[in-house]
C-alpha cells in the first residue's frame, strides 16, 4: 500500500507551510532517514525525512508551493512492486484526519532554527477572524496606508525601531540572539545591533530578571524575554518586590523603565505547566504596567510606548496570534497610548470585553450573535493596568450588559475586576448580571479533547450574550 | 575536584591567597595564609577611626531610638561590622556603586550619605532618603552610588550584577560591589548571577560579610561549604578570605578586588570573616551564642578598638584627641536623633506618589 507523506507542522500552533525545495525527484529510492523536502514558515525552515523506505513515487505538491495546510499529502513513497499509476490524489477529508505518518520534523539545521518543536496539532477553534473593517483605527491619521504583517514581524520591527532610536535599549533572555528568538520574534536583531545590544542568557530567570532590573536601576532600558511567561514564575520576585516597589521605595529616587515580554497563556498541547495566564498575577500589582495587544498593529504601537515608559511594564503577548496577519499602520514613528481600550466592533446590545487571544473568542461570537440579532459591541482592552474602566462603562451605559472574555480562571480574575468596577460605577444602567467566560477551574491538560474543554469557546460566549440578554 | 577547581580559580586572582580552612570556625581570627596586612598612613588610620566610629555611633543611637518606639518594625545594627564598609569604600572611585541587603545603614554612611537622612528615614519621616516611605531596609542614594537596601535575601546579588551590566554596556570604568551575608550565599540566585558575571566579565566585587549566623542558624548549619571564598570556584571566580575585622586588611583586598574587576577580567569575590555584636535585629535576644563569645569578640577583635590601640602606641593620637573626635561624632548623631524626631511625617498625599513615573 503506498505510504503518503503528510505536510508536518514545524510548531503546535503552525497552521500552514511553504513547500520550499524538493531534494528527491520521482523514481528516486529513498530510506527511513532520508531527507526528502524542506518546508519553511515565516519563523523557521525544516527538513521532512521519510519514515518509510522505497521509491518516491509521485509529488502531490510541487516546490514553491505557497500556504500548504498542515496534514495535506505532498508526496507517495512506493514499496516494492507498487505503481504510481495507483495513487489517487487524497481527499481533503483523509487529509485533516489522517496523522503524519510518513514524514517527521527533525531538530532545526543550524543555520534555521524552529520553535521549540512539540507534536503537532492544529487548533482551529482559534483560527482568527478576519478584522472588522468598519471601525477605524483610532491611533492612526486618516488616510494612512496599511500593510498586512504578522504579530511577530510587528514586534520585531517595534524592537528594531526603537532600539535604532535608543542607544540604551537592548534585548536579552534566552535564544534571543544566535538562534533568533525561541518564537522568532528577535529575528534579525543580532544582525543589526551586534552582540552588545541583544544577549542570549543561560537559562536562570531569576538571575537575568535581577540583572536586567539592575541595568535598569542604573538607568538602561532592557527589554527581557521570557522564553514563555511560565518560566517567569522563577523571576516573579525580582518583577514585583525590585521591578515594581523600588519607585516608591526609594521616594521616587530609582526608576525602572524596563519591559518584560514573551508568550502568555495556553498555546497548544503543551499541558499544564506551560499554559497558564498570567495576566490577572501581574494586573494586581501597583507599580507594573500590563498590557496584552490582540491585533499586530497594537502589538507594534503598544511595544513601542512601553520601550519608552519609564516604568516596568509586562507585555503578555500570545503564541497562537505570532503568526496571524493584520493591517499596520506604515508610519515612520507608530505608537498607542498604555492604558487605553478600543472598540473593535460598535453594537448597541451587549458589551465584550476582551484583550489578547481572548478576543477571538469574542469577535467570532459577535458575527454569530448579529445573525441572532443581537449587536455586541467588543471591547479590545489592550492594557489591564491600568485599566480604562471609562470605556467599559461608558459602553455598558450603552448596552446594559457585559460578558467578559478570558482564558485565565474566573477567580480573582481580571473578569472579576470588571464585574466589580461595572457594580461601583454602573449599577443602576445593568440589566442583568454581569457574566465571565473564563478558562475552567483546572490545570490545563494535555489530551486535545480535553484541553478544547478546559479553553473557553466562542459558544460559551455566545451563550453567556443571550443569557444576559434574555435572548 | 572540588579542591583542584578552587586553586586553579584562586591562582587567577595574582595577588590572591589560598583561603585557610581554620579560619572559617573561627571567623575574627586571622589565618597565617591571609594576605599580609600592609599598614596604614596616620592619615589613613585616623581616617577609618572617624569613619568607623561614625557608624557605630549612629547604630548605638538608631537603637536607642528604636527602644523609645521612634522607629518601628525592623532595624539590623550593624555594629560589629564596621571595619568591612569602611575598608572597602576606601578602595572605590567616584562613580563605583554600591548595594547591599537589609542590614545597610553602615553601608549608606560609608557612601557619605547624610546621617540626619538616614536617621529620618528610620523613623519615618519626610526629611529621609526615602521620604519616609521606604524605611531601614530601603534607601537609595543615586548620588551617593547607593543603590540600596534590599529586604528579599539575597535580590541586591542580582541587582548588583545588573548595576555592573550596565557599566560593562557603557564601558564606563566603573566597579560595583555587591554586599551580601552567609546566609544570603546560599540562596540560588547567587550562582545565577555568579554564572553570568564570568561569563560577561562584569565589573563586579562580591562581598561575603560572613558574620558566622544567618538569623540565628551559625554558618555551620547552614552551609555545606563554610568557606564562602569557594563559593565562586566553579564558575572560575577568583575569591579570597579577608579579616574583616581589620580595616586595613579589608582595604588591601578591596583594592586587590577592585582592580581584577576594573581592568576587565571580571567579578571577584571577598568573603569578609566578621561579627555581629547585636542580635540579628531589635527583637533577637540571640540565644543562640553565648555571651563569651560576643564578648570575646569585642575585647580582642574590635574593628575600632584596634585602630585606637594603634593610634595611640605609635603616638599618632592622643586620647584626649580621640575623645574629641568621638564628642563631635556623638553630637552628629544627637543632632541627627533630634531632626529625625523633630521632622514631620510624610504628608498623607505621599500614599499615592511614586507608584509609577
Amino acid at each position: 500500500m503506498p505510504t503518503e507523506v503528510l505536510m508536518p507542522a514545524l510548531s503546535p500552533t503552525m497552521e500552514k507551510g511553504n513547500l520550499a525545495k524538493w531534494l528527491k525527484k520521482e523514481g528516486d529510492q529513498v530510506r527511513s532517514g532520508d531527507v526528502i523536502a524542506e518546508i519553511e514558515t515565516d519563523k523557521a525552515t525544516m527538513e521532512v525525512e521519510a519514515i518509510d523506505e522505497g521509491t518516491l513515487g509521485k509529488i502531490l505538491v510541487p516546490e514553491g508551493t505557497q500556504d500548504v495546510a498542515v496534514n495535506t499529502p505532498i508526496a507517495v513513497i512506493l514499496a516494492e512492486g507498487e505503481d504510481a499509476s495507483a495513487v489517487s490524489a487524497p481527499s481533503p477529508q483523509a487529509a485533516e484526519s489522517a496523522p503524519p505518518v510518513a514524514a517527521a520534523p527533525l531538530e532545526p539545521s543550524p543555520v534555521a532554527a524552529s520553535a521549540p518543536a512539540t507534536p503537532a496539532v492544529v487548533n482551529s477553534a482559534v483560527a482568527v477572524p478576519p478584522q472588522p473593517e468598519t471601525v477605524p483605527e483610532p491611533d492612526v491619521p486618516e488616510g494612512t496606508e496599511f500593510v498586512s504583517q504578522t504579530m511577530r514581524e510587528a514586534l520585531r520591527d517595534a524592537m528594531a525601531e526603537e532600539m535604532r532610536r535608543d542607544g540604551d535599549v537592548f534585548v536579552m533572555g534566552e535564544e534571543v540572539a544566535e538562534y533568533q528568538g525561541a518564537y522568532k520574534i528577535t529575528q534579525g536583531l543580532l544582525q543589526e545591533f551586534g552582540a552588545r545590544r541583544v544577549i542570549d542568557t543561560p537559562i536562570t530567570e531569576h538571575g537575568f530578571a535581577g540583572v536586567g532590573v539592575g541595568a535598569a536601576m542604573a538607568g538602561l532600558k532592557p527589554i527581557v524575554e521570557f522564553m514563555t511567561f511560565n518560566f517567569a514564575m522563577q523571576a516573579i520576585d525580582q518583577i514585583i518586590n525590585s521591578a515594581a516597589k523600588t519607585l516608591y521605595m526609594s521616594g521616587g529616587q530609582i526608576t525602572c523603565s524596563i519591559v518584560f515580554r514573551g508568550p502568555n497563556g495556553a498555546a497548544a498541547r503543551v499541558a499544564a505547566q506551560h499554559s497558564q495566564d498570567y495576566t490577572s498575577w501581574y494586573s494586581h500589582i501597583p507599580g507594573l504596567k500590563v498590557v496584552a495587544p490582540y491585533t499586530a498593529a497594537d502589538a507594534k504601537g503598544l511595544l513601542k510606548s512601553a520601550i519608552r515608559d519609564p516604568n516596568p511594564i509586562i507585555f503578555l503577548e500570545n503564541e497562537i496570534l505570532y503568526g496571524h496577519s493584520s493591517p499596520v499602520p506604515k508610519l515612520d514613528d507608530f505608537t498607542v497610548p498604555i492604558g487605553k481600550a478600543k472598540i473593535a466592533r460598535p453594537g448597541k446590545d451587549v458589551t465584550l470585553v476582551a484583550w489578547s487571544i481572548g478576543m477571538n473568542y469574542a469577535l467570532k461570537a459577535a458575527e454569530e450573535l448579529s445573525k441572532l440579532d443581537i449587536e455586541a459591541e467588543v471591547i479590545d482592552l489592550r492594557t489591564i493596568r491600568p485599566m480604562d474602566v471609562e470605556t467599559i462603562v461608558a459602553s455598558v451605559k450603552k448596552t446594559g450588559r457585559c460578558v467578559t472574555v478570558e482564558e485565565g480562571w474566573h477567580q480573582s480574575g481580571v473578569g472579576s475586576e470588571i464585574v466589580a468596577q461595572l457594580m461601583e460605577k454602573a449599577f443602576d444602567y445593568l440589566d442583568a448580571p454581569v457574566l465571565r467566560v473564563t478558562g475552567k477551574d483546572v490545570p490545563m491538560p494535555y489530551a486535545a479533547n480535553l484541553e478544547k474543554l478546559a479553553l473557553p469557546s466562542v459558544q460559551d460566549v455566545i451563550d453567556a450574550a443571550r443569557a444576559v440578554t434574555y435572548r | 575536584m572540588v579542591v583542584a577547581a578552587n586553586k586553579s580559580a584562586v591562582g587567577r586572582a595574582p595577588t590572591a591567597k589560598a583561603p585557610a580552612r581554620a579560619a572559617a570556625k573561627s571567623p575574627a581570627r586571622r589565618s597565617d595564609k591571609m594576605a599580609a596586612v600592609p599598614e596604614f598612613t596616620k592619615a589613613e588610620e585616623l581616617e577609618a577611626y572617624r569613619r568607623m566610629l561614625e557608624i557605630r555611633r549612629f547604630e548605638e543611637k538608631a537603637g536607642q531610638l528604636y527602644g523609645m518606639g521612634l522607629i518601628g518594625g525592623f532595624c539590623h545594627l550593624y555594629i560589629g561590622q564596621e571595619a568591612v564598609v569602611v575598608g572597602m569604600q576606601a578602595a572605590l572611585k567616584q562613580g563605583d556603586q554600591v548595594i547591599t541587603g537589609y542590614r545597610d545603614h553602615g553601608h549608606m554612611l560609608a557612601c557619605g550619605m547624610d546621617p540626619k537622612g538616614v536617621m529620618a528615614e528610620l523613623t519615618g519621616r519626610r526629611g529621609g532618603y526615602s521620604k519616609g516611605k521606604g524605611g531601614s531596609m530601603h534607601m537609595f542614594s543615586t548620588e551617593k552610588g547607593f543603590f540600596g537596601g534590599h529586604g528579599i535575601v539575597g535580590a541586591q546579588v542580582s541587582l548588583g550584577t545588573g548595576l555592573a551590566f550596565a557599566n560593562h554596556y557603557r564601558d564606563n570604568g566603573s566597579v560595583t560591589l555587591a554586599y551580601f551575608g552567609d546566609g544570603a550565599a546560599n540562596q540560588g540566585q547567587v550562582y545565577e548571577s555568579f554564572n553570568m558575571a564570568e561569563l560577561w566579565k562584569l565589573p563586579v566585587v562580591y562581598i561575603i560579610e560572613n558574620n558566622k549566623y544567618a538569623m540565628g542558624t551559625a554558618v555551620n548549619r547552614a552551609s555545606a561549604q563554610t568557606d564562602f571564598s569557594k563559593r565562586g570556584s566553579s564558575f572560575n571566580i577568583p575569591g579570597e578570605q579577608v579579616d574583616g575585622m581589620d580595616v586595613r586588611a579589608v582595604k588591601a583586598a578591596g583594592e586587590r578586588a577592585v582592580e581584577f574587576a576594573r581592568s576587565g577580567k571580571g567579578p571577584y569575590i571577598l568573603e569578609m570573616l566578621t561579627y555581629r555584636y547585636r542580635g540579628h535585629s531589635m527583637s533577637d535576644p540571640a540565644k543562640y551564642r553565648s555571651k563569651e563569645e560576643v564578648q570575646k569578640m569585642r575585647t580582642e577583635h574590635d574593628p575600632i578598638e584596634q585602630v585606637r590601640n594603634r593610634l595611640l602606641e605609635k603616638k599618632w593620637a592622643t586620647e584626649e584627641e580621640l575623645k574629641a573626635i568621638d564628642a563631635e561624632l556623638r553630637d552628629q548623631m544627637n543632632a541627627a536623633a533630634d531632626f529625625a524626631s523633630a521632622d514631620p511625617e510624610p504628608d498623607p498625599s505621599e500614599l499615592y506618589t511614586d507608584i509609577l513615573r
